[in-house]
């Protein structure tokens, strides 16, 4: 067994830490005030081929791997948890779709751009009816024969405003529940796409969320992602990826939590010495140094494992299940040690807590995640 | 232009508490992240800003354990060409002119131009180490360098930053050694591409018989430097409460803070 990172991965991991404490930690609550999308650090992360990290060499990709992205994706987490939402949607479920089931065709067409940061991509699953239950999708998707035309919502939709290209969930074949559903690249510059103002959310505020109407959208039939009513099993396998990116934002969250109370215990002063000198406050410490340990070990497994191309389905869904509620129980835990201050904006701890609570929704919720891992019990 | 830019592995003392060991000589580094010497990373961007305008080929060389690697490579993702690590346990790493001494058998089995180095290290401070290296190699040399212009006829101007703000220049025949003060240029991030090459530049590790150096010559013995203690000072703090009304009290704490160097 080797617990031990290869030297590429510590330089990958180092680096972006580097870039995401000094160019982005500064700025991270502005931007979460603001509800400001950093574009000039996506273009910055862009130039650093930080995109391009999860994809192989043939498609744009520098071929590191899951293992390495997931690297990433916690260092700028830690330091800017919309930017780390905005950058694992893109890799994981915007683009990944394409890099799994894509023909050769469209992964030279949109996998190539996407790993180069050139183009934004989103994935449009979730709608007004089909949260949990992705299955009751009613999006439509009609071929007349020459192309597809598209018709129906999706909501929630994390890069939506931005994205050159989405994934989108329709169903092709009524009356058949999961298995007439399919999925579509639908590039963004077409008539009858169209993306709703912005959702105001409680947290992840610099990153973009918003609804996707498609009225009457044409696309050609080369449009189609893999075989017609095979949507639903590929989305459940997009899941299983975005699934560890989710663990690692919420590794990043969670670190980021622990480094400022760690600090802060440090420096505040109570009854004449620092507070972390009080066992009250050292096993809050103790308890989110150890959460976090076990998280950042079950988030680094599930890549593992689907670096080596064996089955992760289970430790994913364990990973961002563990992971999520160690950011939040994390986030609430350093807002207790700072105390009022906590409450503030004035200290970063607040926006922690409201970033972190995404992560116990988005890519299927804390519930859904025990469904998962109860199913691979075989229950 | 050919380069060689000498990098040290260097702790963060940032984040844990720094404490002496036993021994009363050495420094407890077990809870420290190590990485390269602020100054050297500046030197590190500067080679490659030498390099991507004039062309050449730039050599890394470093003391340091085999942990130091990830420096090393960070230093090739960024577009230095190749390397050479020192790892051997009979220098005595604390005396600057010693570590010149390996530093200069090192640079004699390379062909330069051009020497960077940081102008001082973070852990030690000497600011000696570059400007021993130039004696030893019986080259030019320039401290605390803030702007380097390579001129035709191999020549640089360079510009060094003096006490108050002062900029002197100077003009050096090649070869030389160039100590550089931080500030001087925005170190890059290294890309993950050039990461991905910087695995495959070649990386040799020596000790000091490959580099023709003499272990008795840059040894403890050798030495005339011997490290007697190292110790954290106590603390002393006090509070001195101005009195006065508000203009005597702004007054009296503006002089405080002037005679204090602190505005």
């Amino acid at each position: 067994m080797d617990f031990e990172l290869n030297e590429s991965q510590v330089m990958i991991q180092h680096m972006v830490r580097d870039f995401a404490q000094k160019e982005l930690a500064p700025i991270a609550a502005d931007l979460d005030r603001e509800e400001r999308f950093p574009r000039e650090i996506i273009d910055k992360m862009a130039k650093l081929d930080l995109f391009a990290l999860p994809f192989s060499e043939e498609y744009g990709g520098t071929g590191d791997g899951y293992l390495a992205y997931v690297l990433a994706v916690e260092e700028i987490s830690r330091a800017c948890a919309s930017t780390g939402i905005t950058y694992a949607a893109h890799c994981s479920i915007g683009t990944g779709p394409i890099y799994l089931f894509g023909t050769e065709e469209q992964k030279k067409k949109w996998v190539v751009p996407c790993a180069k940061g050139e183009m934004l991509a989103a994935f449009g699953l979730t709608e007004p009816d089909a949260g949990s239950d992705a299955g009751g999708t009613k999006t439509t998707a009609v071929s007349d024969g020459k192309q597809w035309v598209i018709n129906g919502s999706k909501c929630f939709i994390t890069n939506a405003t931005y994205a050159g290209v989405v994934i989108i969930t329709a169903v092709t074949e009524p009356g058949q529940g999961t298995r007439g559903i399919s999925s579509f690249i639908v590039p963004r510059d077409i008539s009858g796409f169209s993306v709703s103002a912005p959702y105001k959310k409680l947290g992840l505020r610099a990153s973009d969320t918003a609804e996707i109407i498609l009225e009457d959208v044409r696309i050609p039939q080369d449009c189609l992602l893999g075989k017609r009513g095979d949507g639903f099993k590929q989305f459940m396998k997009v899941l299983d990826c975005g699934r560890i990116s989710i663990g690692a934002l919420s590794v990043g969250i969670a670190q980021a939590c622990l480094d400022a109370a760690l600090a802060y215990a440090k420096e505040r002063k109570q009854f004449g010495q620092p507070i972390s000198k009080f066992q009250a406050i050292q096993f809050k410490l103790a308890d989110m140094a150890m959460a976090i340990e076990l998280a950042r070990l079950a988030v680094y497994q599930a890549a593992w494992l689907k670096d080596q191309g064996l089955p992760f389905t289970r430790e994913s869904a364990i990973a961002k299940l563990f992971a999520s509620e160690t950011a939040v129980k994390s986030a609430l835990e350093a807002i207790q040690i700072f105390g009022g201050y906590g409450y503030t904006n004035e200290y970063p701890v607040e926006r922690y807590l409201r970033d972190a609570k995404l992560m116990e929704i988005g890519e299927g919720t804390s519930e859904i995640q025990r469904l998962v891992i109860a199913r691979q019990l075989g229950c | 232009m050919k380069t060689i830019v000498c990098i040290k592995y260097v702790p963060d003392t940032s984040e844990a508490e720094v404490k002496v060991n036993p021994d009363g000589i050495t420094v407890d580094s077990s809870r420290f992240s190590f990485d390269i010497n602020d100054a050297d990373n500046y030197a590190v961007e500067e080679s490659v800003l030498i390099k991507e305008a004039k062309g050449g080929e730039i050599t890394v060389v470093s003391i340091g354990p085999k942990k130091s690697d990830v420096m090393i490579r960070m230093a090739m993702a960024k577009g230095c060409d190749k390397a050479v690590r020192i790892e051997d346990d009979r220098i005595a790493g604390h005396d600057p002119l010693m570590v010149a001494k390996v530093l200069a058998g090192a640079a004699k089995g390379e062909e330069f131009d051009l020497v960077l180095t940081g102008c001082m290290a973070s852990d030690d401070g000497h600011m000696s180490t570059g400007v021993a290296l130039a004696e030893e190699l019986g080259v030019n040399h320039a401290s605390m360098v803030k702007k380097i212009e390579v001129l035709d006829g191999g020549k640089i101007k360079v510009s060094r930053e003096l006490e108050g703000g002062l900029m002197e220049v100077v003009e050096l025949e090649l070869p030389a050694v160039i100590t550089i003060q931080t500030g001087i240029n925005e170190p890059r991030y290294a890309p993950i591409r050039g990461i991905r090459e910087a695995q495959k530049k070649e990386l040799k590790v020596v000790k000091l018989d490959d580099l023709g150096v003499d272990p008795a010559s840059v040894g403890p013995d050798a030495s005339q430097i011997i490290l007697e203690a190292l110790y954290i000072p106590e603390v002393e703090s006090s509070a001195e409460f101005i009195a006065g009304d508000p203009n005597e009290k702004a007054e009296k704490l503006a002089s405080i803070l002037v005679k204090g160097g602190l505005i």
